[in-house]
């Protein structure tokens, strides 16, 4: 049997890591056993913005839906302000963060779900991208939504048949879908072209 | 109208883009194809393959008796037929792809096949 060094011995190690939490917890770490992140404003925006996205998200889940997959994405409305507030870094930032964070919170990270509204987020921020360059004196909030509406449609269309129901089928819900897009898309437009309306005359 | 200020003439036009993609996609998805060709079937057998754009009638001999096939305006029905009950002749006008009449009695059947079948294959 080998004698074991005395510095390893199970107490002092367990010594060791509640003085590396100790100074862990008072801040005061400065060596490489330190887990302080350094949080800039603009990440303390970003982590509000998908918050109140977040809250948008968990108050549409109390909306009954006709028919599964037609929502009205509140959620974008936040999107769509960032966008035309702080640009497409940020707003893809609060996007994704909305899209994980909320699939952690209704429990379904990694599901069919999960990846349909990420891929749907995902198409949308991509066609985003472009559309915001459209000239701003004719196309406002309204387009950008109703552009990234109908991209929504299509990333989850193109992942359903891809890989969940790979039939011709589901391209008869496609009129439904792309109609409830252009409904719903205009009216977050709407909303979100109203309130950056508001906060500018307050 | 308060609201309407916020949608500028560029958003108008998105608005109707989207509206005209809508109709469009719902019209193209939602129409079943139109059949351009009619196979009819008698005994099992292929009897006839024929084309829609030509109006007329085809006598098809079946165990019964001959069926009267009518093909008028891109539509087919079963004009007439010796099955005791009528119900391939009470069908009426076929038009879109993977329609069928049967005529069990008489062993006689007309199918419509367009360029793309909607299903690969029906059973009874």
């Amino acid at each position: 049997m080998d004698e074991k060094p005395q510095g390893s011995s199970p107490k002092n190690i367990v010594a060791l890591c509640a003085r590396c939490f100790e100074r862990v917890g008072r801040g005061e770490g400065k060596g490489p056993s330190s887990i302080l992140l350094q949080t800039t404003d603009e990440d303390h925006h970003v982590a509000r913005m998908a918050a109140v996205a977040l809250g948008l998200t968990v108050l549409e889940g109390a909306i009954p839906s006709p028919l599964p997959g037609v929502k009205p994405g509140l959620a974008n409305i936040v999107t769509l302000i960032v966008l035309a507030r702080y640009g497409w870094r940020t707003a893809v930032w609060v996007s994704l963060l909305r899209v994980f964070a909320g699939s952690l919170l209704f429990g379904n990270f990694l599901t069919p779900g999960f990846f349909l509204a990420l891929s749907g987020a995902l198409f949308s921020l991509l066609v985003l991208a472009f559309a915001r360059h459209l000239p701003s004196c004719w196309f406002g909030p309204v387009s950008h939504s109703i552009y990234g509406a109908f991209a929504h449609i299509a990333g989850q269309m193109a992942v359903v048949y891809v890989w969940l129901i790979p039939n011709p089928g589901i391209a008869y819900l496609i009129p439904i879908l792309t109609a409830a897009a252009l409904v719903f898309g205009a009216l977050n437009g709407l909303i979100a072209a109203r309130f950056m309306d508001n906060a500018e005359n307050i | 109208m308060a609201v309407l200020q916020h949608i500028k003439l560029g958003d108008w036009l998105t608005l109707l883009l989207g509206g005209v993609s809508v109709v469009l996609l719902a019209l193209k998805l939602w129409s079943g194809d139109l059949a351009d060709k009619a196979v009819i079937r008698s005994g099992g057998k292929v009897f006839l393959e024929v084309a829609l754009s030509k109006d007329q009638q085809i006598e098809v001999p079946g165990p019964l008796g001959i069926s009267v096939i009518a093909i008028k305006d891109r539509r087919v029905r079963i004009a007439s037929d010796p099955s005791p009950r009528q119900y391939c002749v009470r069908q009426g006008w076929l038009q879109q792809a993977g329609e069928i009449a049967l005529c069990l009695p008489n062993q006689v059947s007309v199918e419509l096949t367009g360029s793309n079948k909607r299903y690969d294959s029906l059973n009874y």
